[in-house]
C-alpha cells in the first residue's frame, strides 16, 4: 500500500522479493545496496539467524529520483524463503505494492521454484491480490551455473502468464538492476492507473 | 481488493504533528515516532535527533506484524500495546486504530504509568484524523484523482528511468 506525503513531497512503494530458500534474494538486496551512491540508501537491516539464513527479513529503503517534484521512495524487503516460515512471508507481503519472484535455476531447485510461486499466489490471494492485478516480475538467478535449467523450460513452469522477467545472477549484480527497474516501473504505472 | 492508500496532506500532517509535540511534552518523552503499519515513517517529534528513523519504521512494523501473528495464534485479535524496557531508554508501542503505530521512547524523567495515560487520549486524537484522512482518500478516489498520480504521465515514469 503505497503512502503519499504531500507534506515531504514523497511517493513511497514496498516492493517485496519472493522466491524459494537460497535462491537470492537477499544477494539481490545486497548488490544494490553496496552499488548504490550513499545518498539515495538508508542502512540495510538484515533480521538472520546465525548462519546468516534470513530468518524475518531484509530491509532497504532506496530512493530513485523525483517525479514531478515528488521524490520517489521504495522499501525493499525481501521473505525468508524456507518453507517453514511462511507465517512471516505473509506479514511481509501485507501492504506490497509490487513483487519479484525470484527463481533459482538449478535444475534440482525447480521443485522448489514451483511450490513456491504457489505460495506466493496463496499469499497473495489470501490478502485479496492476485498475482495478475499486483504488479509482479520474474528472475531467473544463477543462470552463471553449469545445472542452469534452459530458460523456456522455467518460463513455461514459472511464468505462464509472460510476466515481464529477467535473466540474473545477483552474486555479480547482472540482471539486478534491470529487474528492479522493472519491478518499480511496474509499481508506479499501476499507481497511475489506479489513480483513474 | 487491493488496500487503499495513505494520503496526507500538509494540514493533516500538521494536525498529527501537533498531536504529537502535546504528547512529548504531556508524557515527558524523548520522542515519539508515528508510523504506519507497513512500516512507514509518518512524523515524529521529540530530541531523538539523528536516530534512523526509516529502520526504526520498518522494524515496528515488523515487530507489530510478528505480535499480530502470535496474538491470532492465541485467538486474539491484536496485542495492541506493546512495552520494551531497557537499561536506559524504554518503548511504549501503540496500535492505534488497527493501522497506525505510535512509539514512545521515554526514560527515567517519565513512568509507564504516566506514558500509558497519556498514550490514552493521544492515541484517540490520532484515530480521529487517521479516520478523517482516511474519508478524505476515499472521496478523493471515488472522484478519480486526489494523488499525484493524476497528473503524472507514461513518460514521467519512463524518464525516472532513463538514465
Amino acid at each position: 500500500m503505497s503512502f503519499i506525503n504531500y507534506s515531504s513531497r514523497e511517493i513511497n512503494c514496498k516492493i517485496v522479493y519472493y522466491g524459494p530458500g537460497l535462491c537470492g534474494k537477499t544477494t539481490n538486496l545486497q548488490w544494490i545496496y553496496n552499488k548504490t551512491n550513499p545518498d539515495l540508501k538508508g542502512k540495510m537491516i538484515s533480521l538472520a539467524t546465525e548462519t546468516e539464513r534470513t530468518l524475518f527479513f531484509d530491509f532497504l529503503p532506496l530512493a530513485l529520483g523525483e517525479i514531478r517534484g515528488f521524490k520517489t521512495r521504495f522499501h525493499l524487503y525481501t521473505v525468508p524463503g524456507q518453507v517453514f516460515y511462511d507465517a512471516s512471508r505473509k506479514l511481509i507481503l501485507k501492504g506490497v505494492d509490487g513483487v519479484v519472484f525470484v527463481a533459482d535455476s538449478q535444475i534440482e531447485r525447480m521443485e522448489a521454484n514451483v511450490e513456491s510461486v504457489e505460495n506466493l499466489r496463496l499469499n497473495l490471494a489470501e490478502q485479496g491480490y492476485s498475482m495478475d492485478q499486483t504488479p509482479c516480475v520474474v528472475q531467473y538467478n544463477k543462470r552463471d551455473l553449469p545445472n542452469a535449467a534452459p530458460l523456456d523450460e522455467m518460463r513455461s513452469l514459472l511464468n505462464p502468464t509472460g510476466l515481464p522477467d529477467f535473466e540474473a545472477c545477483a552474486t555479480d549484480g547482472k540482471g539486478v538492476f534491470e529487474t528492479l527497474k522493472a519491478v518499480a516501473r511496474s509499481v508506479l504505472r499501476d499507481l497511475k492507473q489506479m489513480s483513474g | 481488493m487491493r488496500d487503499t492508500q495513505l494520503v496526507m496532506y500538509d494540514e493533516d500532517y500538521r494536525r498529527i504533528l501537533g498531536v504529537v509535540q502535546r504528547l512529548v511534552r504531556d508524557a515527558n518523552a524523548k520522542g515519539i515516532f508515528v508510523v504506519d503499519r507497513n512500516g512507514q515513517l509518518i512524523a515524529e517529534a521529540g530530541e531523538m535527533r539523528g536516530i534512523d528513523t526509516t529502520s526504526l519504521a520498518s522494524l515496528t512494523a515488523g515487530c507489530i506484524a510478528a505480535t499480530g501473528g502470535l496474538a491470532k495464534l492465541v485467538g486474539e485479535d491484536d496485542f495492541p500495546v506493546h512495552f520494551h524496557q531497557g537499561q536506559r531508554d524504554n518503548l511504549h508501542i501503540t496500535l492505534v486504530s488497527h493501522r497506525i503505530i505510535l512509539v514512545v521512547v521515554f526514560d527515567d524523567r517519565s513512568s509507564l504509568g504516566l506514558v500509558r495515560l497519556r498514550v490514552k487520549k493521544a492515541g484517540a486524537e490520532l484515530a480521529k484524523v487517521f479516520e478523517d484522512i482516511q474519508k478524505k482518500t476515499e472521496r478523493a478516489s471515488a472522484k478519480g484523482g486526489g494523488t499525484p498520480f493524476s497528473e503524472i504521465t507514461d513518460d514521467d515514469i519512463d524518464n525516472l528511468f532513463s538514465v
